[in-house]
C-alpha cells in the first residue's frame, strides 16, 4: 500500500474497472451483513438489559421495536442474519478444501441467496401465523 | 541522517504479531458454535414476539434457555469483536483513528456483552 502511494499507480483490485461478479458481490455482502448484524446484536443486548431493568425501560424498548423503524430493522436483520449464517457455512466448507471450483463457487453462491431468502420468508410467515 | 541500525532491527516489531492464525481459528470456532445457537434463537424469538415482560422472564427462568442464550451472546459478541477488528484494520489507515476506533468498538462490545449476560442471569434467577 504505502510503497505504491507515492507513484500514483492504481491499487489492486482496481475497483473502478472491476466487473462485478457473483463471487465478489457475495464476498463484500458477507462483510456488510456482518457489520449490520453487529448493530442488531447491540440492539438485542439493549433489549435484554431493558427487560432486566424495569417495566418502563422495557416498554420504551418495545415501543421502539414495534415502530415502523423497528419493524423495518428487524426485517433487514432477519435476512442479514440468515445470509451471513448461510454464507458463513459456505466459508467453513471452503476451509475444508471442498467446493472451490469456479462452477461450484457460483452454484453455492446462488444456493446461499435462495436458502437465506427462503429462511427469511419462512421466519416471517411463521411469525405471522403463530 | 545516518542510521547505524540493521534493516532487521528497524522493522522488528512493525510487522506481523504472529497472532493471525489464532484470530482466524477463533473466528471459525465461534462461527461453528453460532450456527445452532442462532437458529435456535431466531426460532425462539418468533414464538415470543408478542410476549410481555413477565412472559419473557418466565421463558428465561428455564435453565436451558438461560444457558443457551448466555452461550449465544458470548459467542456472538466474541465473533463480532473479531470481525469488526478486521474491518476497522482494513479501512481505517490513520494510526490514531484506527487505534481509537478499535478501542471504542471493542470496549463497547465487551460492555454490552457483559451487560446482556448479566441481564439474562438476573431475570433467570429472579
Amino acid at each position: 500500500m504505502s510503497a505504491n502511494a507515492g507513484n500514483k499507480r492504481p491499487l489492486s483490485p482496481h475497483l473502478q474497472v472491476y466487473r462485478p461478479q457473483i463471487t465478489s458481490i457475495l464476498s463484500i455482502t458477507h462483510r456488510a451483513t456482518g457489520v449490520v448484524n453487529m448493530f442488531g446484536l447491540m440492539v438485542l443486548a439493549l433489549w435484554l438489559i431493558t427487560a432486566a431493568t424495569s417495566n418502563e425501560a422495557f416498554a420504551s424498548m418495545q415501543w421502539l421495536m414495534g415502530s415502523f423503524v423497528g419493524v423495518a430493522a428487524m426485517i433487514v436483520w432477519s435476512w442479514t442474519i440468515f445470509y451471513h449464517l448461510c454464507n458463513g457455512v459456505r466459508h467453513l466448507v471452503w476451509d475444508t478444501g471442498h467446493g472451490l471450483d469456479v462452477a461450484q463457487v457460483t452454484r453455492s453462491g446462488i444456493l446461499v441467496l435462495v436458502i437465506s431468502s427462503t429462511l427469511t420468508l419462512v421466519a416471517w410467515i411463521s411469525a405471522a401465523v403463530i | 541522517m545516518r542510521d547505524y541500525r540493521t534493516p532487521t532491527a528497524r522493522v522488528r516489531g512493525l510487522g506481523s504479531a504472529h497472532e493471525g492464525t489464532g484470530h482466524w481459528i477463533n473466528q471459525r470456532v465461534s462461527a461453528v458454535a453460532m450456527v445452532p445457537l442462532v437458529l435456535w434463537f431466531v426460532g425462539s424469538i418468533i414464538f415470543h414476539l408478542g410476549d410481555d415482560r413477565a412472559a419473557i422472564m418466565a421463558w428465561l427462568q428455564n435453565p436451558l434457555v438461560a444457558i443457551l442464550l448466555t452461550l449465544g451472546m458470548v459467542a456472538s459478541f466474541y465473533h463480532a469483536r473479531l470481525g469488526i477488528q478486521v474491518v476497522v484494520e482494513d479501512y481505517i489507515h490513520n494510526t490514531a483513528a484506527k487505534v481509537v476506533s478499535l478501542l471504542v468498538v471493542q470496549l463497547l462490545l465487551l460492555a454490552l456483552g457483559v451487560g446482556s449476560v448479566f441481564a439474562v442471569w438476573k431475570m433467570a434467577l429472579a
